[in-house]
């Protein structure tokens, strides 16, 4: 599979998102500038973590204007599958690709962690390599994680089955204390109505290799190229 | 002519910035303050006819400077 990584100023995630999907999964990825118009040949594209301009504004506000994203909402749009991890959740909120925004974490400090994941649905093309009731250990790195939505768009999601994970306890269970940032209804991560794009707030590409302390993100990472084995290629811009 | 815009958080959006600026200011011993929303003021300068600048802030406003999912916004232009 060939992938892309958008790379914008101060985005820091984009080479360990290239390391793992390359290095790691064996697959092609290339990091692409943000200046750029066109997506070229490509079967899915990542949006990495980062500070992208500085965070001035609001997370996510600038980058989202860059010129790469107009192919990016054609690519999504076309049933292209685009994931946004951190950052690339902030932008795609921004972008109107994803609902709602991500906000300052409730205690307003910077949470650097790893939590523990519920994944809400296995139904998507992000999640469906992930066992049954399997919990997720995946680190989070982030000032404004703080997930918000309006109430008819959170029913929204709950209904149509978008929710992919779900702050928890090591048990699972989906406690106020378990929430690192003040997250509506614990939301770590949401895909969108057609399932094509999705954005969370941990990190897989930190998880992905043992000797980082863990392989749960890389269940994601595969759950993608399952999903991406099975389906024609959507048409690129 | 400059147009004076500020952005506020909804009503319904946590505001741990404003909440924290509140129990500051109590513990400076004001009284009586019922609430805190700590939002962003911009400024442009900018010319043009009024009320083609009217409409040019109005839209920046939505579609960049604040995000109608978690903000309001209101403007003057002097």
């Amino acid at each position: 599979m060939n992938f892309a990584v958008l790379q914008f100023p101060a985005s820091n995630c984009d080479q360990d998102a290239v390391h793992v999907l390359k290095n790691v999964l064996g697959h092609s990825a290339r990091l692409l500038w943000h200046k750029e118009n066109s997506l070229g040949d490509v079967d899915g594209v990542l949006i990495p973590g980062g500070f992208s301009y500085g965070d001035y504004l609001r997370t996510g506000a600038i980058a989202r204007f860059s010129p790469i994203m107009k192919a990016v909402q054609l690519f999504a749009e076309n049933g292209g599958m685009v994931l946004g991890i951190c950052n690339g959740f902030q932008i795609l909120c921004e972008a109107g690709l994803l609902p709602g925004a991500l906000v300052r974490n409730r205690s307003l400090q910077f949470c650097c962690e790893r939590v523990h994941l519920k994944v809400a649905t296995t139904r998507s093309g992000f999640t469906r390599a992930i066992p049954e009731n399997k919990l997720l250990q995946i680190p989070i790195a982030h000032g404004d994680g703080c997930y918000f939505a309006d109430e008819s768009t959170l029913g929204e999601l709950q209904k149509n089955d978008q929710i992919l994970f779900q702050y928890a306890t090591p048990q699972g269970m989906l406690t106020d204390a378990a929430n690192p940032n003040g997250s509506l209804l614990n939301i770590a991560g949401i895909c969108n109505k057609n399932r094509n794009v999705a954005g969370m707030m941990p990190h897989p590409e930190r998880a992905s290799e043992g000797w980082l302390g863990g392989t749960d993100g890389r269940l994601i990472f595969e759950s993608w190229l399952q999903e991406l084995t099975g389906r024609n290629k959507p048409s690129a811009t | 002519m400059k147009a004076k815009i500020t952005v506020s958080p909804k009503k319904a959006v946590l505001d741990p910035q404003g909440k924290t600026v509140q129990s500051a200011l109590e513990h400076m011993g004001y009284t009586g303050i019922r609430a805190v929303h700590v939002g962003k003021y911009l400024e442009i300068e900018i010319e043009g006819d009024k009320e083609i600048v009217r409409q040019q802030i109005d839209e920046a406003c939505r579609k960049l400077l604040s995000n109608p999912v978690i903000e309001d916004y209101q403007f003057t232009l002097e």
